[in-house]
């Protein structure tokens, strides 16, 4: 284990070539570019703004800017944990099938450089977000220092869910439809268009999803200026954390044949 | 022991043919049906072979070791586990120094960048660090002779500039260990001489060789000792040029072997100058090329066909019996037919191999070929390229300007006389 986590900082430039590689060829000769980057976390507001809207008729209240602004602050996260497991998960049977038969490397590169890219587009719709955050007038608080530690844990979930996804779906091919599935539908099992506070006692069923502690903490710490449920992010960060442990573990397990199984 | 740069020592590789469960929805139902039925396991060992048996070999550093066999021999499986793209199945490895593999040079490029941007990117996956790259960006842009089109996607690229940018991204990495499998045939001519150029280098460099090549020739030139695989399993190591003739020669046998059935075989090709036999000539030298037949069965209206094909085994001079005014002949069953065709070697330098046909003249039917038959080498004096030798000579040689130039300045053409050839 720790010499093949010194043989990965060994091949650290590797990983940012093809992360870089990965960000230049998204953004090159798209017509759209940069509006990448915004244009899915913003059909995932405007949906959540609907589906917030359609609850605030059912209830007779009215929408709450509030309301609006948790959905936006929620949707990011979402969109980047989504777009690192579909890319991490598709990068070694798909764009890379090449590298993985021919050239030795670390192959763990592949999934992680997918993080590191949906990162990318995630910090430039995060421009877009503040921006948006600030026209709501949503006000900068101390609690925002929680941001970067919530940003941590769903990275290294990220990060972990991508490796499992990608070798597994190197030794299976069906893996990939059903994690497909699974993204598709995972965004109603997880809090980012409702809150799990509006499922009174039973909310805390839905945050047994990792993910749901994460966003419900983004949410609390940007736009409620309060801290986030910190036994609840315990469970999310221990989560993450066997996570990349495993997945690693599970990653490097299954690479030598890599080669022969694609 | 720091002089050995590579060791393998009794790798075994195991592959499975046929399919293997590609997705859970086959693997389910097959891993509860062998619960209840004992027979499917041993179907799947069936279904297993072994494409490395007991390999063994010590490559010293600064040693260029040549490998030759077959396709399917194994000889890409060898150096896919030397770098470490699989795992042997038994045995163990060591490898010395940084290794980098000359396998499918341009595997790394990604079509949607420019030149530039793939140097950079396949230089950092065959290990460079971005600064080396940067330090050598020059030269690789130069080697590659690219320069005009370095900033235009790859993806506009022909596959021949496509493999040349690859291959010099390759030469430039500096190995301690550096594998070779058959890129030294991309490119035209002048590109392929460049290659060579490079590699003798880095061998002389000091860095330790692993070649492996169906050109027997390059083979030949670089690596002192070479190991020849059949199935498999190593066949003999040793001097270059003994393995080479005992590939050679199992070729042979392999081709008597097969021959059992059919109604006539080559049973004997040989070649010899007046000497006695031989394989190394020079340029213009005749060579006599004995050909034996044995009739199994009898068979008339026989022609033999003589071909030659150069290293690629492309052919480059073919004639007959038939066409060059013989008759053809007719064979009772045991009977041995012989006969001796003579050739002018006007062939440059390099490796031709000599390959026999004997058809039936009327319905032209192939009735055995031995293909190639044997090999021969061939040395001259001049430094001309390609396969055939046409023994040039510059009998002329002068410089002249322009009829209009010459009007406005008389006295300015300098005409330089003939120049006489320094050869005889």
């Amino acid at each position: 284990m720790r010499e093949e986590l010194r043989e990965l900082y060994k091949y650290r430039e590797l990983l940012y070539m093809i992360a870089y590689r990965d960000i230049k060829v998204r953004y090159k000769q798209s017509i759209m570019a940069f509006m990448w980057a915004i244009l899915m976390p913003i059909l995932i507001v405007m949906s959540g703004i609907v589906v917030r809207y359609a609850y605030a008729l059912a209830a007779h209240k009215q929408l709450q800017m509030a309301d609006i602004a948790s959905v936006a602050v929620k949707s990011l996260p979402w969109a980047f944990l989504v777009s690192s497991i579909r890319f991490g998960g598709n990068s070694l049977i798909l764009s890379n099938r090449d590298l993985v038969t021919k050239i030795y490397f670390p192959k763990e590169i592949f999934p992680l450089a997918a993080v590191m890219s949906s990162l990318f587009d995630f910090v430039i719709a995060s421009g877009a977000l503040v921006v948006f955050l600030a026209a709501l007038r949503i006000h900068v608080s101390l609690s925002l220092l929680w941001v970067p530690v919530l940003l941590l844990t769903l990275i290294t979930l990220a990060s972990g869910i991508g490796m499992v996804v990608a070798a597994g779906s190197l030794f299976f091919r069906d893996v990939k439809y059903i994690v497909e599935v699974l993204l598709t539908f995972g965004i109603f099992f997880t809090p980012v268009f409702y809150d799990a506070g509006m499922f009174g006692d039973k909310g805390k069923w839905l945050l047994l999803n990792p993910v749901a502690p994460i966003l419900e903490g983004l949410s609390a710490c940007i736009t409620r200026q309060q801290r986030p449920d910190l036994p609840w992010l315990a469970y999310s960060v221990g989560f993450a954390v066997v996570s990349l442990f495993g997945g690693y573990v599970f990653f490097k397990h299954l690479e030598p044949s890599f080669a022969e199984s694609i | 022991m720091s002089d050995v740069a590579l060791r393998m020592e009794h790798v075994y590789k195991k592959f499975r043919k046929g399919e293997t469960f590609n997705s859970l929805r086959d693997l389910i139902p097959a891993l509860t049906g062998t619960m209840f039925r004992q027979q499917e396991l041993s179907q799947k060992d069936k279904r297993e072979f072994w494409a490395l048996r007991d390999i063994s070999f010590e490559v010293k550093r600064g040693e260029a070791l040549g490998i030759i066999g077959h396709n399917g021999a194994g000889k890409s499986t060898i150096l896919k586990i030397l770098s470490r793209i699989m795992k042997p199945t038994k045995g163990e490895l060591a490898v010395s120094g940084r290794l980098s593999a000359l396998i499918e040079v341009s595997a790394g490029f990604h079509q949607d960048l420019t030149g530039r941007e793939n140097i950079f990117l396949n230089g950092t996956i065959l290990g460079m660090t971005n600064r080396e790259i940067k330090s050598k960006l020059d030269q690789i842009i130069a080697f590659s002779g690219l320069e005009e089109f370095i900033d235009t996607p790859v993806k506009r690229y022909s596959s021949g500039m496509y493999a040349r940018l690859g291959f010099s991204v390759a030469a430039h990495v500096d190995p301690d260990v550096l594998i070779v499998d058959e890129v030294l045939s991309v490119g035209d001519y002048v590109f392929q001489q460049k290659c060579m150029e490079r590699m003798r280098e880095v061998i002389n460099g000091g860095a330790t060789v692993l070649f492996v090549s169906h050109n027997l020739k390059s083979v030949a030139e670089f690596c002192q000792r070479s190991l020849l695989l059949e199935h498999g399993e190593t066949v003999t190591i040793g001097p270059t040029h003994e393995v080479i003739s005992s590939y050679l020669n199992r070729s042979r046998s392999a081709h008597l072997k097969a021959a059992e059935s059919k109604s006539v075989v080559i049973s004997k090709v040989a070649v010899r100058n007046p000497a006695g036999e031989c394989l190394r000539f020079h340029s213009g030298e005749k060579a006599w090329i004995d050909i034996e037949l044995t009739a199994c069965k009898s068979c008339s209206k026989l022609s033999i066909s003589l071909y030659v094909t150069d290293e690629q085994y492309q052919s480059i001079f073919d004639t007959s019996t038939e066409r060059l005014g013989y008759s053809n002949f007719s064979l009772e069953a045991g009977e041995i037919f012989t006969c001796t065709f003579e050739l002018q070697l006007n062939l440059a330098n390099g490796i031709f191999h000599p390959s026999i046909l004997v058809y039936r003249y009327d319905t032209q039917t192939e009735s055995d070929r031995w293909a190639p038959a044997t090999t021969i080498y061939v040395s001259s004096d001049e430094d001309v390229r390609g396969a055939a030798h046409l023994f040039p000579k510059v009998t002329r040689q002068e410089t002249r300007a322009e009829v209009a130039n010459l009007m406005e300045m008389p006295g300015a053409a300098a005409v330089i006389p003939d120049v006489a050839p320094a050869k005889n």
